[in-house]
């Protein structure tokens, strides 16, 4: 379990990225932040694996305060996903899935053993693991990132846009392979993105941000959809404007549900 | 050429003499330079008047370093300690340079993964600024490797044996063959230095030949665009 205690952070520089945020994130779920662009996600997040301290309240993982942990102890135990895959570049796919469980002790053939296990995970091969980072395409490198954040078999994994940097349907494709490993692993995920649609498809729970990470709104998807905690959260999640209305018509017997401009979204069973 | 295969062993033993002079202030200058260079890249306030007095040690003429130098250090005029101390100074001073650049050039994005995934700060050094900096450390180690074998040439009008003393000698019997035999000698040392660190550099840095980098003209491929601006002037320095 991860627990916000009123946490604030104010950066040396003036800018405050988070007034009071308060949030406790069950374990083994997936937990998704979403918001527009510089409302905070990332700093909430990295808070969890002391990337960033907050300047007030606590972040508590299973009931014990972060900030007296040691930080590069408590960041090898926890996976994190970066944004743009964050791999280096100068150590071969399969190193870098390596260098975690190098980190955390563990001998040099197991540690490559399992990162070659981990790598066909998220379906890279061998061949893929000797190259280098800069000789794989975009979708190939977050799925090394992904890779490398599950490779010591974390029990918290963090996700800052894993599935920014590719096309829509290597994006759907990797969304539905982490619901599948999701089901496997059971892991605490907590999941940043500024797509609703993503974040409806990942989240257990889904965190709606207005700036300054001020809470709109928390709960399961289809709570949010059923009762939007005020316009501001109908209109982020596209509910206005009809965006998300469904209405369903007969086509030769069938129930066929449409959406608001009138292209159907598919067959209503029973 | 009958007259260096007569003296060969003589122009042999300069070139050796020449080898260990230029080697062993590139070494050191390198192991120099790596650290402070570190450090400037991670303080800018004290990178300006690190980088400044690099830029000023450079400036002394190598002649007059090399005779000031046994008074400073104690050592004795013909020792040659003293080209070696000098030449030393003047690949610091130009490596410190190329050094905060090497470690300015590494992506924050990488070092922030880097400490993300659980790398201690020291680890982190060692495992990822050093290697990914290694590229431009290179072009930098590899411009200065040039004009060092070239200064050496400087110490035999100080009486410090080097290849050098083929023109000083020849100059002085007026033999025109010697002083080309002494060229020839230290161009070819300069090329295989060269090409030992290029080799030693695909060697060490098997990624950078993915890189983009890699893919562009060829002279590109080992120097960034601020190296080869510290590479004309170090260049230009020696004349
Ligand atoms: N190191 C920092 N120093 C100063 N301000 C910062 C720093 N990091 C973030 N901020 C500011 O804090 C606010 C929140 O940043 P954050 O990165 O958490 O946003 P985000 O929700 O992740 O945005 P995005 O979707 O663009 O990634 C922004 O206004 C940002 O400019
Ligand atoms: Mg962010």
């Amino acid at each position: 379990m991860i627990e916000y205690r009123s946490v604030g952070k104010t950066f040396p520089d003036g800018t405050q990225a988070v007034a009071s945020f308060d949030l406790t994130i069950p374990s083994r779920t997936t937990t998704v932040f979403v918001g527009s662009s510089g409302c905070g996600k990332t700093t909430l997040l990295r808070m969890v694996n002391r990337m960033v301290d907050p300047s007030a309240g606590q972040v508590l993982i299973d009931d014990v305060d972060v900030a007296t942990q040691d930080p590069v102890a408590l960041r090898r135990s926890i996976g994190y996903v970066m944004q743009h895959a964050g791999l280096l570049p100068h150590r071969k796919v399969v190193d870098n899935v390596a260098t975690v469980l190098r980190l955390n002790g563990t001998g040099k053939g197991a540690a490559r053993e399992r990162a070659l296990e981990v790598l066909s995970t998220v379906g890279l091969d061998e061949s893929q693991s000797r190259k280098y980072p800069g000789q794989l395409s975009g979708g190939q490198q977050q799925r090394v990132g992904v890779a490398r954040g599950l490779a010591a078999d974390p029990n918290i994994l963090l996700m800052d846009e894993p599935f920014g940097a590719v096309d829509p349907i290597v994006r759907l494709e990797l969304q539905a392979e982490l619901r599948r490993l999701q089901t496997q692993l059971d892991k605490t995920i907590v999941f940043v993105t500024h797509d609703i649609d993503e974040a409806f498809a990942l989240g257990d729970q889904v965190v709606i941000l207005k700036k300054g990470g001020e809470v709109a709104q928390v709960g399961a998807p289809a709570d949010i959809l059923a009762q939007p905690a005020d316009d501001f959260v109908a209109s982020f999640v596209g509910l206005d404007k009809g965006g998300r209305s469904l209405h369903v018509e007969e086509r030769e017997g069938r129930k066929v549900v449409v959406d608001a401009s009138g292209r159907p979204a598919g067959v209503l069973e029973g | 050429m009958e007259w260096a295969w007569r003296n060969r062993d003589q122009v042999l033993e300069l070139f050796w003499q020449h080898t260990w002079l230029s080697v062993v202030p590139l070494v050191v200058g390198f192991l120099l330079a790596v650290p402070i260079g570190w450090y400037a890249s991670r303080h800018p306030r004290l990178r300006g008047t690190l980088l400044g007095v690099g830029s000023v040690l450079y400036t002394i003429p190598s002649l007059a370093l090399f005779v000031t130098l046994p008074g400073i250090i104690g050592t004795g005029f013909l020792d040659p300690l003293n080209v070696v101390v000098a030449l030393s100074i003047y690949a610091v001073a130009i490596m410190v340079r190329t050094a905060a650049d090497a470690f300015e050039s590494v992506s924050p994005a990488v070092l922030d993964s880097a400490t993300a995934t659980g790398y201690s700060s020291r680890q982190r050094g060692f495992g990822v600024e050093l290697p990914l900096a290694g590229p431009v450390l290179l072009a930098g180690i590899r411009v200065v490797s040039v004009s060092t074998v070239s200064l050496v040439s400087v110490g035999a009008l100080i009486g410090v044996a080097s290849l050098g003393s083929l023109f000083t000698n020849g100059y002085r019997r007026d033999f025109l063959t010697e002083i080309v035999v002494g060229l020839v000698g230290i161009v070819v040392l300069a090329l295989v230095l060269d090409a030992l660190l290029v080799l030693a550099g695909r060697v060490l840095m098997p990624w950078d030949r993915h890189s983009e980098r890699a893919k562009g003209p060829f002279w590109r491929r080992f120097a960034g665009g601020r190296v080869a601006e510290s590479g004309t002037m170090a260049l230009g320095g020696d004349a």
